[in-house]
């Protein structure tokens, strides 16, 4: 394209622009790789170590601070909660969701748009300013420290976004699809789940990503309802490990390489598509 | 009604009624809440008395928490522009670089966005560490022969807001740079043919052809700031404590508004009248400034 700039073929002022573009992206790309790589180098030191010498590599390759903070500090449990409740809130983000994005945008009925309007009010409404009647109500119906009552928050997070989002892919998929399966006697439920969901298959991947991401680094709701240890999720586990371990700092390190390398393993195999799913609400 | 669109009825009923309970339940009820609980005395758990503006007039006006309160909202005032001058304007530098095809651009794209995907708490108590005096920071000024630039980053009081957002803004430079990358690669080819053909530098270039054509984008980062700045929580909680410390230098409406509601502002005690009228406060500022960011974009729209 006429856009790009090629090395070789450009002038001289523009060599220097591509230089200049060339070395500034280098050096940040190594501000991002550098303190990963120094927190997983520290996490196979010891504090002493990583004080004294922190730009030194590890001497050796011992895996014993991963055991410890995966079994005797609890990271393995903390990690399945995460898991679990990332995954239970985000099955019914996308079942409600879609199905209420089909509601809303396959039937003309004089309410649509006020339904519309209810789901969309969520993307501007902070949650978190919420918290004191989201306790009081949790408190009365016995959720705290259950991890029910995090996934239900979670749930309604969701499902603004993947209403707008599904809505939209929705409205586009042709109507004449619908009166083929009706004619072969499809039911409602039939055609939201045999015609419209397989059309927006690639939509519905990109809402998975762009809530399962903030779901699962989510802090603030499970710092209030899940204080105890059984349920703590895997950023919760890591504030109280860091308040009981402050001088451990080769622990601390480990926990935080714990913490951080099962997304950026996703990420190598997949950064397409987070990348994509990460920016869906912002980009159209 | 027909039995047709009585059977249609419930249909749209079936498909919409589980997701409208749960926002209803868990969005739209705590919203009448807090706007209810603002308006009374509050004992504890305990519903007092009528108070009318009385709770939202010790925010605004009374001690300690007028102090309070407008320290923290000058300091998400300082993460809003601080966010907007450094973060956006590198985030539209990266996006413009990338959407030029220098080599290993999508290399570059790639790295640029891993911090986005991490949790603010993990990258809070990573940088956390590296910014403590003995940290590998201050080690790094040292090697490279400046002792003299060796700061308490997160213990100076007038450096640790400072040092918190440039945390922010290492995690989340990643996300503008690609949403304005995307912008930019939408501008129509012809228009930028056009100008080159008429000779047009580079800069001029991006001033008046890339940049006009990329507002939207531009209204789309800048609400998210917005909202972003508003609700900044989990990095004063992971590198300066619940108290906003040094001194209360950090502490912000999220983190303000977490005390008063779990208590330890005055009394020590949770006070949920204050408390509500500080979340009223929070909801009313996100919504406005929604509201007004969507009408500027549909008024663009109309210009494009």
């Amino acid at each position: 394209m006429t856009t790009d700039f090629h090395f070789r073929s450009a002038g001289a002022g523009r060599k220097t622009l591509i230089l200049v573009m060339e070395i500034v992206l280098a050096l940040y790309a190594l501000l991002i790789f550098y303190p990963l790589v120094n927190m997983l180098f520290s996490s196979f030191k010891t504090t002493r170590d990583i004080l004294r010498f922190p730009f030194a590599l590890p001497t050796k390759l011992d895996f014993t601070n991963y055991a410890t903070v995966w079994i005797d500090k609890g990271f393995g449990r903390y990690f399945l909660n995460s898991l679990w409740t990332t995954a239970g809130a985000m099955v019914f983000v996308l079942l409600f969701g879609s199905m209420a994005a089909y509601g809303v945008s396959r039937y003309r009925y004089r309410l649509s748009t006020l339904v519309y309007m209810l789901f969309l009010s969520g993307i501007m409404l902070p949650l978190k300013a919420a918290i004191i009647p989201l306790f009081i109500l949790m408190k009365s119906a016995h959720l705290v420290n259950n991890p029910l009552s995090v996934i239900l928050i979670f749930i309604a997070m969701g499902l603004p976004s993947t209403v707008f989002i599904l809505a939209g892919f929705m409205k586009s998929v042709p109507i004449d699809l619908e009166y083929a399966a009706r004619i072969d006697g499809c039911s409602d439920w039939g055609i939201y789940r045999r015609i419209v969901m397989p059309v927006v298959a690639p939509a519905v991947s990109l809402v998975t990503i762009y809530n399962a991401v903030p779901i699962w680094n989510d802090f603030f709701f499970p710092l209030v309802f899940l204080q105890n240890d059984r349920w703590k999720t895997l950023p919760v586990g890591l504030t109280s490990f860091f308040g009981q371990h402050s001088t451990d700092w080769n622990l601390l390190f480990t926990g935080l390489s714990i913490a951080v390398l099962p997304i950026l393993l996703l990420y190598l195999f997949m950064a397409k598509y987070f990348i994509r799913g990460m920016t869906a609400g912002a980009v159209k | 009604m027909t039995a047709k669109d009585l059977r249609k009825g419930l249909w749209v009923a079936f498909f919409t009624v589980p997701g409208l309970a749960i926002v209803f339940a868990v969005i739209l009820l705590p919203l009448f809440m807090s706007l209810f609980n603002s308006l009374f005395h509050w004992n504890q758990l305990i519903r007092g008395d009528f108070a009318g503006l009385e709770n939202f007039r010790k925010i605004f006006a009374a001690e300690p928490y007028r102090t309070r309160f407008f320290n923290a909202l000058g300091n998400n005032l300082k993460w809003f522009v601080a966010t907007m001058l450094v973060q956006n304007t590198l985030g539209l530098l990266f996006g413009y670089f990338l959407s030029r095809r220098v080599a290993g651009h999508e290399f570059f794209k790639r790295v640029i966005f891993i911090p986005v995907l991490f949790s603010i708490v993990a990258v809070g108590f990573l940088w956390g560490l590296y910014l403590k005096p003995n940290g590998l920071f201050n080690s790094f000024l040292k090697l490279l022969g400046r002792p003299d630039l060796m700061k308490a980053w997160l213990g100076d009081e007038s450096l640790a807001t400072f040092s918190i957002i440039a945390v922010n803004i290492w995690r989340w430079v990643g996300f503008p740079s690609l949403v304005f990358l995307a912008a930019i690669d939408n501008v129509p080819v012809d228009c930028l043919e056009a100008a080159y053909l008429d000779g047009a530098r580079e800069p001029t270039v991006f001033v008046r052809i890339i940049l006009p054509l990329i507002v939207p984008a531009i209204t789309v980062i800048t609400v998210l700031t917005i909202i972003g700045s508003l609700n900044v929580f989990e990095q004063i909680y992971t590198m300066a404590g619940l108290d906003g410390g040094p001194n209360f230098s950090t502490d912000t409406i999220g983190t303000l508004f977490y005390r008063t509601a779990f208590g330890s502002v005055d009394s020590g005690n949770p006070e949920i009248g204050i408390g509500s009228a500080i979340g009223v406060v929070i909801y009313a500022l996100t919504f406005g400034a929604s509201i007004f960011s969507i009408a500027s974009l549909r008024s663009r729209e109309v210009e494009l």
